[in-house]
């Protein structure tokens, strides 16, 4: 006999019992250090006279801050040409995996996702080795035929060494999700369809597709998510183009700079919060869209 | 030996934090000697009463371990020196960076109020940093003022704080010279340059005669260098007054001499401007596309590990001069010990910080082990240091040459009490017009102007603004 049907006052405890564990966690890491970087970013510390109560001044300050403002900017360019790219490349993998139609596909399909199991700094340093300018393999492969490569660390051509560096990491990661979503499609659709005289490219497409938007905004959730937090793969060029990837490059290496070197803790807070309300905004953009369009 | 104050990180080691040690016991009795000589501090010349040396005697027996933030590679030797002389004392050595995130780990931990070390490793340009938030001790009552004739004059300025405290004791220094490829020189008829203007003359003519040759790389990210050449050059970047008044002058006419003349040479393409401790600048000095390095006195042993291939080519010669009949130099990197305000045995701690720097042995293992370059006037005049004839330099006496450079340090350059701020700034501007060949004058400007914003947003009174 279940507990239910003899005691039910006691599942009224027990409900939250079971939800305490994760509460406590949820409150202890992760609402407390939010809370406490929000009641940082009123207050201002100065070297000369300490701390006091600015109230609102760090976001009116932050704002108008030039240095912020092309970080944000920067960033949301990165977003608008990397992430599209990227996903294509995830959901072109992904289909040619579900298609059956490739040999050794296994392989591939790790061969894919090896470089999102390589932690982002090692792979920041090795694409900085291949695109140095003076020895990297590239330079010296155009050298040898007398083909002119461009400087992939300089001003121009940096943030394209970056959106590189970011998509090679990150299509394995993306592509697994799209696959596994392909693989909870119902193999009698296909038959159907084929019975129907479709295609592979119109079950791709008719099918496939509209089965894969959920897990594409997923996708496309993280990448803003990611694209606006940029930090791991700027911070590491830093080391070897450091007048082209400045203290303000992205809006988080500019948070972090503003901490760590500026010691201004509390300005930093509210900018983290800024760029927080930024990404909390185009993904609310972006959900908004798509729902629309499932709707519409 | 690739051991330089601006190398590769080591990797941070073990990080043990004291508290729960057997110090607890005696912190109490000592606690009255560490608020007097803390509290007091920068009031009057004697920097609050003397620890008598009844009370050292007494704190050097009572066995305790204290802890040593560094990054100096292998120094257990010279703190093995110091446990053999009072072994009730034991010293925990631990790497918690080198520079800048040790700086980072030891400010957190002073805002903290816990775990910071009773000692640390600070470079000279650092001490302002840290005394603006009174983090250091004032040495003075426990006997550093006899030290200060034991060491180079500037050294100990640069440890010396407004109203005499000693807030740190020099550990090695980086007087700048030049150290230059001969048989580069003497190939195209090169002769050492004396002055500036001789050096600008020969960069060009060097780069027309092989335009895959320049005279030398001057690195566009390097702050540390060009304040070197602006304190070789006798400017006063930053003056602190008192506690909250700086005045920021990086923009003066020194500075825009110094911008215009590197400007020059980076626009003309005769020099390179290339990051510098990077692959490509190893590349660099290994394949003698840089025929000169301007750095300083741990240059020398730097290079002999770094670019071992052109053994016997390389030479040492003093910096160009601005006015050769008054020879100058800077300072770049080189470091102090400081004991950390906090520290529950204040005695124990400034013990080993003058110890480990002043005593003739330890000191001089620095020299020999960890190729330092020395701040002691002793080891500077000691045959078997400066007569050292090293095979990478042809057999000159490399060492001798900046003992020279050394004694033309000026003794009267200040750092700011923000220097990260200041180096990321720089970074921003003058890195930026350097390695674009722009407009390295106007970027000057900026510098001044980002500075003087951020000196003001922090509550400091800036003069001249």
């Amino acid at each position: 006999m279940s507990a239910q049907n003899t005691d039910p006052q006691g599942t009224g405890a027990a409900g939250p019992l079971f939800v305490a564990p994760f509460l406590a966690l949820f409150l202890l890491l992760f609402l407390t250090p939010l809370g406490y970087a929000a009641y940082l970013s009123l207050f201002q510390h100065k070297l000369v006279g300490g701390t006091t109560f600015v109230g609102l001044q760090n976001y009116v300050n932050a704002l108008k801050d030039p240095l912020l403002l092309h970080g944000v900017g920067r960033v949301a360019l990165f977003f608008l040409i990397q992430v599209p790219l990227m996903l294509l490349l995830a959901l072109l993998f992904a289909l040619a995996l579900d298609s059956g139609l490739l040999r050794l596909a296994k392989v591939i399909r790790l061969g894919i996702f090896v470089p999102y199991a390589v932690p982002s700094v090692v792979a920041a340093l090795m694409w900085g080795y291949l695109y140095g300018p003076n020895f990297g393999p590239i330079a010296q492969l155009g050298r040898h035929f007398h083909v002119s490569t461009p400087n992939f660390l300089g001003n121009s051509w940096m943030l394209g060494s970056l959106a590189n560096i970011v998509t090679w990491e990150f299509v394995g990661y993306n592509m697994i999700i799209l696959y596994a979503a392909l693989q909870t499609i119902p193999r009698e659709l296909y038959e159907a369809a084929a019975v129907d005289g479709a295609g592979p490219w119109r079950i791709a497409r008719a099918i496939k597709l509209p089965a894969l938007r959920p897990a594409l905004t997923l996708t496309l959730l993280f990448s803003v998510i990611g694209s606006f937090q940029l930090f791991n793969e700027p911070k590491l060029l830093q080391q070897i183009a450091p007048d082209v990837i400045d203290s303000g490059y992205t809006a988080n290496l500019y948070a972090y700079n503003l901490a760590f070197t500026g010691q201004q803790v509390n300005y930093a807070a509210a900018v983290s919060f800024l760029l927080g309300l930024v990404i909390v905004i185009v993904s609310y953009v972006f959900l908004y869209v798509a729902n629309r369009r499932r709707n519409a | 030996m690739s051991k330089s104050p601006f190398g590769i990180e080591s990797p941070m080691s073990r990080r043990r934090f004291l508290g729960v040690t057997g110090a607890v016991s005696l912190s109490a009795a000592l606690a009255a000697c560490s608020n007097s000589s803390g509290g007091s501090g920068g009031s009057g010349s004697a920097g609050g009463a003397a620890v008598s040396q009844a009370d050292i005697d007494k704190a050097m027996a009572t066995p305790t371990t204290r802890t040593f933030w560094t990054w100096v590679p292998n120094i257990q030797s010279e703190v093995a020196l110091f446990e053999a002389k009072y072994p009730a004392i034991k010293v925990n050595v631990v790497n918690a960076g080198q520079g800048t995130p040790q700086y980072t780990k030891l400010r957190t931990a002073l805002q903290a109020g816990s775990g910071a070390p009773d000692l640390c490793q600070i470079e000279y340009q650092y001490v302002p940093t840290f005394t603006i938030t009174e983090s250091l001790l004032d040495l003075r009552p426990h006997g550093a003022s006899a030290l200060k004739s034991k060491f180079v004059d500037w050294t100990w300025s640069q440890v010396s704080g407004p109203n005499g405290e000693v807030f740190a004791i020099p550990q090695d220094t980086g007087p700048m010279g030049m150290l230059y490829r001969k048989d580069i020189f003497d190939k195209y008829g090169i002769a050492v340059p004396k002055t500036w203007d001789d050096f600008a003359a020969a960069a060009r003519k060097l780069h027309a005669a092989d335009p895959n040759v320049y005279l030398t790389n001057f690195a566009a990210n390097q702050a540390a260098a060009w304040h070197g050449l602006l304190w070789q050059a006798n400017a006063k970047p930053y003056t602190v007054t008192g506690k909250s008044t700086v005045a920021i002058n990086v923009d003066d006419q020194i500075s825009q001499k110094l911008g215009a003349y590197w400007g020059a040479l980076a626009k003309e393409g005769v020099v390179g401007v290339e990051p510098d401790f990077t692959d490509s600048w190893y590349a660099g000095l290994n394949k003698g596309t840089y025929a000169t390095w301007l750095t300083a006195a741990w240059g020398p042993a730097f290079l002999s590990g770094s670019a071992a291939s052109t053994s016997g080519k390389w030479r040492a010669a003093p910096l160009p001069q601005w006015d050769a009949s008054a020879p100058a130099s800077g300072n770049w990197g080189g470091s102090t010990t400081a004991v950390i305000k906090s520290t529950k045995n204040p005695i124990a701690a400034a013990q080993f910080a003058q110890f480990l720097n002043s005593d003739p042995d330890s000191a001089k293992l620095f020299a020999t082990k960890q190729f330092f370059f020395p701040a002691t006037k002793t080891l500077l005049a000691d045959q078997s240091f400066v007569g050292a004839t090293p095979a990478f330099y042809g057999g000159q006496q490399v060492n001798q040459v900046f003992a020279d450079v050394s004694q033309t340090v000026n003794t009267s350059f200040q750092w700011p009490p923000f220097l990260d701020q200041v180096v990321t700034d720089f970074t921003d501007t003058v890195s930026k017009a350097l390695s674009s060949k722009g407009d390295v004058v106007g970027s000057l400007a900026q510098w001044q102007s980002r500075i003087v914003s951020y000196a003001k947003g922090q509550g400091f009174t800036v003069q001249g603004s």
